[in-house]
C-alpha cells in the first residue's frame, strides 16, 4: 500500500488513492478462485469430450493476465471514458449479436456463439455492462430539464437489446438485462404505479415463457416436483454438496464431478461445495456479497446520478447472475443456466466480466472536485 | 467542458434533481436489502444442503469412488505368460429399498430369478428404510439379464471387477486371493497389492497396458509337481506334502506346492490347514537332509576332508540325550560313508569337529536361521536354539533341534548346487540378461565335493529310489520324528528328500517333504525318506526332464565316472580326531 505516495499525481498514483481496494482484492480472491476450480472442474469434461485433461484450463489461464489487464486498464478511466468506451462496445456487441442470428453456430439449439478467427466469442456477455452504462446515461439524461426523452430512450435501447436475445434464444441473459434496466428504472425514481407494472409484465413475460417454451417449463415443473422429471443433475449436485460437507474433499479429490453435466459452468458451484467444503464456499459467497454490497454502500454518497445509475446496474448484474447461479446448483430456484462471475469457465465471460468490473471500479473511484460526468 | 455548464449542472440536480436523489437513495437501501438477503438465503441454503441433511443418504452410493480404484488390477502370469490371475468385469446387485413399491413382490420375484438368495431376507433387505442394500455381488450376465427383465425399478447394477483364477487351486498358495473389494489378502495378491492396482501417477491402467506382473513360476512343473504330490499323499495315507522346484543358478522358484491346498475363489470356507502354506510358513526339523550342509561346512572349513572320518560304533550319550543310528553299521565309517548311509552319530561328531560358532555362522550364511525373502506374506522365521551349547550342535548336525522350512532347505542345498552361490529366492521372473543377486557361501571346490555326496546318496545309499537313469539325480533323504511335547513321536515322521540334477553341474533343485505319511505293503511298512520323498522327487525329475527338453546322458559318459572319483572307504582306517 505504500508503493505510490499520496502525493503521486501521476495515472497510476492517482488511480491507486482513488480506486476501492477492498473490492480490487475481492476480485483477485475470486480470480483466483475461478483458476482453482478451472483445475478441478474442467478435466473431465475435456476428458469426456476427448480433449486432453488440461485444455480448458489451459485456454482459461491463458485469458487471465489479458482479462486482469482490461479491468486495471478500464478502471483507470473517468466517467466519461466509460461512456465512451460503451458506446463502442454495446455497437460493436449489438451487431455481432444480430450477427449471430445469421451466421451463428446453433449448440443445444441455440445461436449465440460467433466464431472469430479460430476463437469462439458469445457477444451478448459483452453487451449487458455495455447496456448497463448506456441506459444509466439515457435515465440520467430524462433528469436534466431539457426535455430529452432519456426513459422512452432507455426503454427503446432495452427493446433492441432483448428482442435478438430472445430471437437466439437467451431467455437467461434478456432477463438479466431486463432486471437491469428495470433495477436502473426503479433507482431512477419509477413510479410505484410503474414498477407494478413492470412486475406484472415480468410475470408475464414468464408465464409466456413457460407456456412457450417447452424447456424452460420443463424446468419449472422439475423444480416444483421433482419426481416430474430427470432430476438428475440438481440431485448430483446436490449429493456433491453433501459430499464435500463442512471442509470438503480436498482440491482435486471430488467424484461427483465426474458425472456432473456442466461441472465447469453451470454447476461450478457444487465442484466447490465438493471439494472445497462449506466453508470455502460461504467464503465465496461472501466475497460476492461484500462486491455487491460495498458497491451499493457507497452509492449512497454519489453525488452523479448517471455514476449511480451505472454503478447500480452493473452490481445488479453481477450480483444476479451470482445469485441465479449459486441459487440453481442449490435447488433455491428452477435451474438456470447462467456462469457463476469469474468462476465458471468461460473465455467471453471472463473478459466482459473483466470490462464490467473495470467499468465497475472506474465509477466508483473517488473524484473529489471533479464531481460528475457531462453529456 | 467549461466551468459555467458544470455550475449549471450541479444547479439542476441540487434543485429539482434533490428529490430525485432523495428517493434513488432509499431505492438504493432496498435494492441493497434485497441482494443482502438473497445472499443470506444462499448461505443458509448452503448450511442446509452441507450439514443439515436429516441423516440422508446420499442417492449416489459413496463405493464406487473407492471401488473405481480397485478396477484394471494387474494379471498375473507364469514365466511363459500362462494366465494365473485375471479380472473379469461384473454387475453386483443392489436396491433403493426406498423406491421399491411392492417388497413382499419385489422379493419373490428376486428370489425366483436367483435361487441362492434366502427369500426372508431379500424381503427383510428391501422393506428396510436404507437407501443402499447389497443385493447379490458379481452376477453372471445371464442373471444379469433376468433381473433386469424383472423390471423392479428401485434396482441397479454396480460395476465391478471380479478376480478370477484360472487354474484354481493350483497357485493359490502362491498367487493368494483378494477379498470382495479386489484387496490382496494373501500370497502375492496381498504383498504385491501396490503393484497390482493401478499406479498412481500411470494413466492407463497397467491391466490395460498389457504390463502383467510375471513369475518366475513355471505353470507345467507346477502341474507336475502337485500331481506327484497327491499321488504320494494318497499312497501313504499322508496328512499333506510339500514340494519345490529351485533354479539354483539364479534362485527363481519354478514350482512350489503345499498340500492340502484350496480353491482361491472359495478361500473363505477353505479349513485352515489347506490355506496354511507349509514350504514358506511350516518349520520342520528336517532331519538327516541336514547332513548335507553338516557335510559341506566341515570339508569347507578344513575340519575334516573327504577321506577323513568318525567311529560310530557307540551311541554318544550327552546328559540325558542319546545320539545313536538308525540300522546303523556300528563301524568306523568315512565322510561319505556319513553321508551315504545316513549317520546320526558320525554327523554329529562331525559338526562337533567343525564347533558350534562355525556352525552357527555357516548356517547363518545359508540363510537358514532367519526368515525367507520370498516376496510371500506368509512367511516363518527359523527356529534356532538361543544358546548354542555341543548338543545343539551336535543334532543341529543331523538336523534335530532347529526348525527350518521346506522354501529354507531349498534355498540351501541351491547354494551347494549352484557351486556355492546362494541367490535369494525369488517368486518373480528374474530379467533376461542380468546377472542374479547372489552371494558366495561355500569354495567351488567343496560344493563340488558335496555334489558328489549327493550323487553317491542316490547310486549307492538311502536315496536309491530317486534315481532317473541318465539325469544325474543327486540329495539326501530324511525321516525325522515329529515332535510331540518334549519328546518325538516314533510313529509320525516328517520324511523328506532334498535333491538336485544333472549332479555333473547342478541346476535344478527338488526338495519334497511328506508329513506322517504311512507305510504300505510296497514300502514293506517303511514310512522313511527313502521311501516316500525320493520315489516321488524321481518321478517330477523324469516329468521335468522331458517337460524342459534336458537331454539324458549316457552311462559311459565321462561326466558320470569323474563324480564317482569321491570313492568310499570302508573300515579298517582310524585316527579320526574322535
Amino acid at each position: 500500500m505504500t508503493a505510490f505516495p499520496r502525493s503521486d499525481t501521476s495515472i497510476v498514483g492517482r488511480w491507486w488513492w482513488t480506486v476501492d481496494r477492498w473490492s480490487l482484492v475481492a476480485l483477485a480472491v475470486l480470480v483466483a478462485f475461478g483458476v482453482l476450480l478451472s483445475l478441478a472442474a474442467t478435466p473431465p469434461v475435456a476428458e469426456r469430450i476427448g480433449l486432453e485433461p488440461f485444455h480448458f484450463v489451459r485456454r482459461q489461464l491463458v485469458l487471465v493476465p489479458p482479462a486482469l489487464l482490461i479491468l486495471i486498464a478500464v478502471s483507470m478511466l473517468d466517467p466519461r471514458g466509460i461512456k465512451r468506451l460503451s458506446i463502442v462496445v454495446f455497437g460493436v456487441a449489438l451487431l455481432l449479436v444480430i450477427l449471430t442470428l445469421a451466421t451463428g453456430a446453433e449448440i443445444k439449439g441455440a445461436r449465440r456463439w460467433l466464431a472469430l478467427g479460430g476463437l469462439s466469442i458469445q457477444p451478448s456477455e459483452f453487451l449487458k455492462p455495455a447496456f448497463a452504462v448506456l441506459a444509466a446515461w439515457l435515465f440520467a439524461r430524462q433528469h436534466r430539464q431539457d426535455g430529452f426523452p432519456g426513459n422512452i430512450a432507455a426503454f427503446g435501447l432495452c427493446a433492441a437489446v432483448l428482442v435478438p436475445l430472445l430471437l437466439q434464444p437467451d431467455v437467461g441473459m434478456a432477463a438479466v438485462v431486463a432486471a437491469v434496466w428495470f433495477a436502473q428504472f426503479f433507482l431512477a425514481g419509477l413510479g410505484l404505479r410503474w414498477v407494478g407494472f413492470f412486475a406484472m409484465t415480468g410475470l408475464g413475460g414468464l408465464v409466456a415463457a413457460y407456456t412457450m417454451l417447452p424447456h424452460v417449463a420443463s424446468r419449472i415443473d422439475r423444480f416444483i416436483d421433482p419426481k416430474s422429471g430427470d432430476s438428475y443433475q440438481i440431485d448430483t449436485a446436490l449429493d456433491a454438496f453433501l459430499n464435500g460437507g463442512m471442509w470438503g474433499r480436498g482440491p482435486g479429490e471430488g467424484t461427483v464431478k465426474a458425472i456432473l453435466p456442466d461441472a465447469h459452468s453451470d454447476f461450478v458451484f457444487a465442484v466447490a461445495g465438493e471439494e472445497l467444503g462449506l466453508v470455502a464456499c460461504l467464503i465465496l459467497v461472501g466475497l460476492f456479497a461484500f462486491i455487491v454490497l460495498r458497491g451499493f454502500s457507497r452509492l449512497l454518497d454519489e453525488r452523479d446520478l448517471f455514476v449511480l445509475l451505472a454503478t447500480a446496474g452493473l452490481l445488479v448484474q453481477f450480483g444476479l447472475q451470482a445469485l441465479i447461479n449459486m441459487g440453481s446448483a442449490l435447488h433455491l430456484i428452477p435451474t438456470k443456466g447462467m456462469t457463476l462471475p469469474f468462476i465458471s469457465y468461460g473465455g467471453s465471460s471472463l473478459i466482459a466480466l473483466s470490462l464490467a468490473m473495470g467499468m465497475l471500479m472506474a465509477l466508483t473511484r473517488r473524484r473529489v472536485g471533479h464531481g460528475e460526468a457531462d453529456s | 467542458m467549461n466551468a459555467p455548464l458544470r455550475a449549471d449542472q450541479k444547479l439542476v440536480i441540487e434543485g429539482s434533481g434533490k428529490q430525485t436523489f432523495e428517493l434513488a437513495r432509499t431505492r438504493v437501501l432496498i435494492a441493497g436489502v434485497v441482494f443482502a438477503l438473497g445472499f443470506l438465503t444462499v448461505g443458509a441454503r448452503l448450511v442446509d444442503v452441507t450439514l443439515l441433511q436429516n441423516g440422508r443418504e446420499p442417492r449416489l452410493a459413496s463405493a464406487p469412488p473407492a471401488a473405481a480404484l480397485e478396477m484394471d488390477r494387474a494379471n498375473i502370469v507364469d514365466r511363459n505368460g500362462v494366465l494365473l490371475a485375471t479380472s473379469l468385469s461384473t454387475a453386483s446387485l443392489y436396491a433403493n429399498p426406498n423406491l421399491i413399491i411392492d417388497a413382499r413382490d419385489a422379493a419373490a420375484k428376486l428370489a425366483a430369478v436367483l435361487p441362492d438368495l434366502d427369500r426372508g431376507e431379500l424381503l427383510a433387505k428391501l422393506a428396510s428404510d436404507r437407501s443402499f442394500v447389497w443385493i447379490k455381488r458379481n452376477l453372471t450376465p445371464r442373471q444379469q439379464f433376468e433381473v433386469n427383465r424383472l423390471g423392479i425399478p428401485a434396482l441397479s447394477f454396480q460395476r465391478e471387477e471380479r478376480r478370477v483364477y484360472p487354474h484354481g487351486a493350483l497357485t493359490a498358495h502362491i498367487v493368494g486371493y483378494t477379498g470382495i473389494d479386489n484387496r490382496g489378502l494373501a500370497g502375492l495378491e496381498q504383498s504385491m497389492d501396490e503393484a497390482l492396482r493401478r499406479a498412481p501417477e500411470a494413466s492407463a491402467p497397467r491391466a490395460k497396458t498389457g504390463e502383467a506382473l510375471q513369475l518366475s513360476l513355471d505353470i507345467r512343473l507346477q502341474h507336475g509337481l502337485r500331481q506327484e504330490l497327491q499321488r504320494t499323499v494318497a499312497e501313504f495315507d499322508a496328512l499333506g506334502a510339500s514340494g519345490i522346484v529351485l533354479d539354483a543358478r539364479n534362485g527363481e522358484i519354478l514350482a512350489m506346492v503345499s498340500l492340502p491346498d484350496f480353491d482361491p475363489v472359495d478361500a473363505g470356507t477353505a479349513e485352515p490347514e489347506q490355506r496354511f502354506n507349509r514350504n514358506t510358513l511350516g518349520l520342520y526339523e528336517m532331519g538327516s537332509t541336514f547332513k548335507l550342509f553338516t557335510a559341506a561346512m566341515a570339508l569347507e572349513s578344513g575340519a575334516v576332508g573327504l577321506h577323513d572320518g568318525f567311529d560310530a560304533t557307540q551311541p554318544i550319550k550327552v546328559s540325558r540325550f542319546t545320539i545313536k543310528d538308525y540300522q546303523g553299521k556300528k563301524r568306523w565309517l568315512s565322510v561319505p560313508e556319513i553321508i551315504m548311509y545316513s549317520s546320526n552319530i558320525g554327523a554329529a561328531k562331525m559338526a562337533l569337529a567343525v564347533g558350534g560358532q562355525r556352525q552357527r555362522d555357516y548356517l547363518g550364511k545359508l540363510g537358514l536361521l532367519k526368515a525367507s525373502t520370498v516376496e510371500l506374506p506368509e512367511i516363518a522365521t527359523p527356529l534356532a536354539p538361543e544358546r548354542w551349547r555341543d548338543i545343539n550342535t551336535m543334532t543341529i548336525g543331523f538336523g534335530h533341534g532347529i526348525s527350518v522350512s521346506p522354501l529354507h532347505m531349498a534355498a540351501g542345498v541351491g547354494a551347494i548346487a549352484s557351486g556355492g552361490v546362494l541367490h535369494p529366492v525369488t517368486l518373480l521372473k528374474r530379467p533376461e540378461g542380468v546377472a542374479a543377486p547372489g552371494q558366495r557361501v561355500l569354495s567351488p571346490q567343496t560344493a563340488e565335493q558335496v555334489w558328489g555326496l549327493m550323487r553317491m546318496v542316490v547310486e549307492k545309499g538311502t536315496g536309491k529310489t530317486a534315481d532317473v537313469p541318465g539325469y544325474l539325480v543327486g540329495g539326501k533323504t530324511g525321516s525325522a520324528e515329529k515332535p510331540a511335547g518334549k519328546a518325538y513321536r516314533k510313529s509320525a515322521l516328517i520324511s523328506s528328500f532334498v535333491g538336485a540334477f544333472p549332479m555333473n553341474d547342478p541346476r535344478y533343485v527338488v526338495v519334497v517333504v511328506v508329513d506322517e505319511p504311512h507305510g504300505t505293503k510296497q514300502s514293506h511298512g517303511y514310512a522313511t525318506g527313502g521311501w516316500v520323498a525320493a520315489p516321488t522327487v524321481g518321478r517330477i525329475v523324469a516329468r521335468m526332464a522331458t517337460l524342459l527338453g534336458i537331454k539324458p546322458q549316457g552311462d559311459k559318459d565321462p561326466a558320470q565316472r569323474e563324480l564317482l572319483l569321491v570313492t568310499v572307504s570302508t573300515g579298517g582306517k582310524k585316527g579320526a580326531p574322535f
